[in-house]
């Protein structure tokens, strides 16, 4: 049925597709998409109406830009209560097979969820392949399979080290390179005062993974219909070999990410370190003014001494393969994000880029932030792109596994026990729900 | 249930006062009794443990987002930003908060409204007429009161996507139109309303609809009030079935839309909203505390006689 | 919507058989509300039994299972924690609850305290609080750095307060389910006890009965039925507990999971795990638990007021 509609969209609008048109999908992991370049921009041309769904603050400014320049497309932007949020609406309108939207925004450990079963239209046979060298190797990373491209970056979230200054220069310690020295300060702020602590990790899960991969791990694998799972891989031990002594020796606080105690922890010293990805300085001057002028920006500790990083969050668009007017869909995706005009109004509201110009531009690395002290700390986050270490998978059902980490490795946060039982607790749950969901599960 | 005197004979004994029946009546009947400390102790213990949420709710609207942080619960702190927080809260997101306000009082009338309605029209029929099949629908519907909700929640949602239905009003309001525990206190109130008169009225000539109309729903009347409240305060309330129609948060109700707030002050947007979470809830409350305040009399001489009956 | 037009006036001689001629003109009274009703409660309920009959996976699409996610939601054992928790929820908090309420129904009653009106608003205006607002407003509350349990235990010099944790945080979801709902439940009883007629009070005084006799054999028996409906709706009300702990869950992420209660296990398992169908039996096996557990309440309690 499905397919049935997509057709006659694409008969009405461009005859040169014709022949693709009559190869539809069927099987392979991303629909072939009927389009080329040029059914872009005939899209363009005929205009029509596509839907946008989008939790971030610059969609609808860059929707209304959009619709300057293109008179004859009217762009509906629908403003999500955020990404698991949409995820679910996303899910719920692929399920009933209708109110599918046009593009959407997806995180790109969302992306997998959809791209398995081929929900996200193919944009490789529209050129967009072409824009490869436009991003950063990692994002690209994350928006394609091998030929495949399933989307497009919007931001990214490289890790990095925020640290209180003014706590590390009360207390007398450097700033810590290697996690040795990350446990050790952790140790000397705990002694100086129970109430403080070096960091405060409850166990959310897209830490979890980012460290996993950080410390070299890759403890997800698809192929095809078989699915490996093993949190319990060499990178995952480094880790949790790590930062057990961080959760077994209480030196991190307890309390929820992004409450309202967590945010005036913040302000107030009580937090020292945040370990997050680079677009955590907008929130730091949204949610803890308090803490203005303290803090500053490091690469993450390593591990040996050789600089290592993974990425932690970040957004990208997609098309979904069942979209009404994927043509226009595509069009309005790739001006979303690769024209210049677009991103910047993405850059003005705080977004940290996955464009390479954006990155290098000696006016981003040479931005001083007021919050962060007067620090250049672009420069220091582009400086981690480079180390972030190559072939991380998510898992297709990413944002479940994620809603289940609470009662999985979070217990070992509770109990403040070993974090390999917890690990082994998540592998389970996932395992069985792959099972469940007819993967192979290979080990 | 004969234990204890039915709604008619306490009627015919006391008649029904539509003001206050509380005080005079006691006093003349428990005169020589003093008020009792130690039972006045324990009610104050009561509304304080009821009012101190709303009192610590009112204190903290006034205070900005650091000054929230930083004060004690239960005084305020060295600002005070009621009217500023209020502000905030009205025009944040192009004044977001007035649509939920607006939206969820649409919601209310249309969903209790028409609920009473259906609910009225049902009853009455289940009450005063008899037609195949009344014992079985009686028991479907009263076993409908016990169904979760979210039984229904993903079917329903499913049925609605066939229909293009979904992320609507209607999607919110249809729902809520089908009220069992209404219609079963309707039904309770119908049975009440003396045959004789409607059959006087029958041999009048006058047509049922017309009967229901011009005698039998003036005399439900504290039914009808007693079903309508209730009905308000469950679609006020209602939280779950919005949360999986609506997606545009222009359709969203109070109780969505505070939730929504209060998950993005802690997401990757984090934005410093829990003071304006703190006094949009305020502000979420005092209309139905008006509301009740209002209507408190109808409200209590219709719950009476439903619990008795029931 | 028609009536009368379609039903000839009866002859005098046809009065002897009241309700007969009119019997479709009922049917027509009950068709609105029914007609609603079969769209927004069997229609659903219907589907949602097809579809638990049915498995959806990632790979494999869909197929028939029979009665296996049945079997499935009864052999899961965080379906039985949820349902555990719920049920343990129901023993203590329902009870707990409705003595006060009963209480305060009773000392209201009683005239013997000042400020009737007063006490009587101020214990009801919980509930007119929409449900989402109270937790967030106890959730602060609950803080224990910012919130009044930090307050309290920097006071006492001890963290004694801790409803967030895990050992108190079923009682902390059991205090605002009381909080929201014993004014109105107080309400119901109360108004229940108003229809006492007084010639009972001033035989019992006459009797010379004291104030605890007159309780329990005039004023509880009184309530009975009130009491019966009230428990009825606290039961339901437990075994479908979702909006307090969901919002809470954002808090205290790792002290709630995703099967706290079975009501949060189906709603996650249908809308972020993907698995409507076991999500639907699970939640018709909710279903005809309440339904007959809120039944048998049902029948104890009108055989002990028939008795």
């Amino acid at each position: 049925m499905h397919s049935r509609t997509r057709r006659t969209v694409l008969f009405a609008s461009s005859v040169t597709t014709l022949a693709l048109a009559l190869t539809a999908c069927s099987g392979s992991s991303s629909p072939e998409s009927a389009g080329s370049p040029e059914s872009l921009d005939a899209a363009l041309e005929e205009g029509g109406t596509i839907q946008f769904w989008s939790w971030t603050p610059s969609a609808q400014a860059q929707a209304d830009a959009f619709m300057a320049e293109y008179p004859n497309v009217k762009v509906e932007v629908t403003e999500t209560g955020g990404s698991s949020d949409q995820t679910m609406q996303l899910q719920n309108a692929l399920t009933a097979g209708s109110g599918i939207p046009d593009v959407v925004s997806m995180e790109y450990q969302t992306m997998p969820q959809f791209q398995l079963p081929g929900e996200l239209l193919d944009l490789a046979p529209y050129g967009f392949a072409d824009a490869e060298e436009q991003f950063s190797a990692s994002t690209w990373d994350s928006v394609t399979d091998g030929d495949t491209v399933y989307g497009l970056p919007q931001d990214s979230g490289p890790m990095a080290m925020f640290y209180n200054d003014a706590v590390f220069s009360e207390l007398g310690i450097a700033v810590p390179t290697t996690w040795d020295e990350y446990v050790a300060a952790g140790e000397t702020i705990a002694a100086s005062n129970p109430d403080r602590c070096i960091v405060a990790d409850n166990g959310n899960a897209g830490f979890v993974n980012s460290m996993i991969w950080q410390a070299g791990g890759r403890p997800y694998a698809i192929d095809g219909e078989t699915v490996t799972i093993d949190l319990q891989d060499e990178g995952s031990k480094r880790w949790t070999a790590n930062w057990n002594r961080v959760v077994e020796g209480g030196l991190n606080c307890d309390m929820a990410e992004w409450s309202d105690e967590w945010f005036a922890s913040l302000s107030d010293g009580t937090i020292a370190t945040v370990l997050s990805g680079a677009w955590m300085p907008g929130v730091f001057e949204a949610s803890a003014p308090g803490g203005a002028g303290q803090w500053r920006v490091a690469p993450m500790p390593t591990y040996d001494g050789t600089p290592a990083n993974a990425n932690i969050g970040g957004t990208g668009g997609a098309v979904p393969a069942d979209a009404e007017n994927p043509d226009l869909g595509a069009a309005f995706l790739r001006w979303l994000l690769t024209d210049q005009a677009s991103i910047d109004i993405f850059l003005e509201s705080g977004g940290f880029p996955a464009t390479v110009a954006d990155l290098e531009s000696p006016e981003f690395l040479g931005a001083e932030s007021e919050y962060f002290g007067g620090q250049a700390i672009n420069e220091v986050l582009v400086a981690g792109i480079e180390d972030v270490g190559a072939d991380w998978q998510y898992l297709p059902w990413q944002p479940y596994a994620n809603s289940i980490a609470g009662e999985t490795i979070g217990q070992s946060y509770v109990s403040g026990g070993d974090l390999n039982e917890g690990l082994v607790a998540w592998q389970d749950a996932n395992i069985e729900y792959a099972e469940r969901q007819g993967f192979t599960v290979a080990d | 249930m004969t234990a204890y005197p039915s709604l008619d004979t306490a009627a015919a004994v006391q008649p029904v006062d539509r003001r206050s029946r509380t005080e005079r009546p006691k006093q003349r009947r428990r005169s020589g009794q003093r008020p009792s400390i130690a039972l006045t102790v324990v009610m104050i213990c009561f509304a304080v443990y009821a009012l101190l949420p709303l009192v610590w709710m009112l204190i903290n609207s006034t205070k900005t987002y650091e000054g929230l942080l930083g004060s004690f619960g239960l005084w305020f702190a060295d600002d005070f930003a009621l009217f500023q927080n209020i502000g905030e809260v009205l025009t944040r997101d192009d004044g977001i908060y007035v649509r939920w306000f607006l939206n969820t009082i649409v919601y209310v009338i249309a969903g209790a409204g028409g609920a009473t309605v259906l609910s009225a029209l049902g009853g009455y029929g289940m009450a005063k007429y008899t037609f195949p099949g009344k014992k079985v629908i009686f028991a479907v519907i009263l076993g409908a009161i016990a169904i979760p909700g979210t039984a229904l929640a993903v079917p329903t949602f499913l049925m609605f996507s066939s229909l293009s239905m979904t992320n609507t009003m209607a999607s919110v309001i249809v729902p809520a139109l089908a009220s069992p525990f209404g219609f079963y206190l309707m039904w309770i109130f119908a049975r009440e309303v003396p045959t004789e008169v409607i059959e006087a009225a029958r041999m009048d000539g006058s047509s049922e609809l017309r009967t229901f109309f011009t005698i039998a729903l003036p005399m439900m009347a504290p039914g009808l009030v007693t079903v309508f409240l209730f009905d308000v305060v469950a679609t006020w309330n209602n939280y779950f079935l919005p949360l999986i129609m609506l997606r545009s948060d222009e359709l969203f109700p109070l109780s969505v839309g505070l939730q929504a707030w209060n998950l993005e002050a802690q997401g990757i947007q984090g934005g410093a909203v829990y003071h304006l979470v703190i006094t949009a809830s305020l502000l979420t409350v005092i209309p139905i505390v008006i509301a009740f305040l209002a209507l408190q009399r109808f409200w209590q001489n219709g719950l009476s006689a439903g619990s008795v009956k029931g | 919507m028609s009536t009368a037009p379609t039903v000839p006036e009866a002859p005098p001689a046809a009065r002897a058989r009241r309700r007969q001629p009119y019997r479709w003109t009922g049917v027509w009274f009950v068709t609105p509300f029914l007609a609603v009703f079969a769209f927004v409660f069997i229609g659903p309920l219907a589907y949602a039994v097809y579809l638990s009959l049915f498995q959806t996976q990632l790979i494999g699409g869909t197929s028939f299972v029979g009665l296996e996610n049945y079997l499935a939601v009864l052999q899961d054992e965080n379906f039985w924690d949820g349902a555990a928790r719920v049920s343990l929820f129901l023993l203590v908090q329902v009870p707990f609850m409705l003595l006060i309420s009963v209480t305060a129904a009773m000392i209201l009653d009683s005239a013997r305290i000042r400020g009737i009106r007063f006490f009587r608003i101020s214990l009801f205006l919980p509930y007119a609080v929409p449900g989402v607002a109270a937790v967030l407003i106890w959730g602060f509350i609950y803080g224990e750095r910012f919130g009044l349990a930090g307050n309290v235990n920097d006071a006492l010099g001890a963290d004694i307060v801790t409803p967030l944790s895990p050992e108190w945080l079923l009682v902390a979801i059991g205090n605002i389910v009381t909080w929201s709902f014993a004014g109105y439940n107080m309400l119901i009883l109360y108004s229940a006890l108003k229809t006492v007629p007084t010639e009972l009070y001033e035989a019992a005084a006459l009797d010379g009965a004291s104030a605890f006799r007159i309780i329990w054999h005039i004023k509880l028996p009184a309530v009975r039925g009130a009491l019966v409906i009230a428990v009825i709706f606290s039961i339901i009300g437990s075994f479908q507990l979702f909006n307090e702990p969901s919002v809470l869950q954002t808090i205290v992420p790792n002290l709630i999971s995703t099967h706290y209660t079975p009501n949060m296990y189906a709603y996650n398992l249908s809308f972020v795990g993907q698995q409507t169908n076991i999500a639907a039996a699970l939640s018709i096996i909710m279903g005809v638990i309440t339904a007959a557990i809120a039944y048998a309440v049902q029948l104890r309690g009108n055989r002990e007021a028939l008795r």
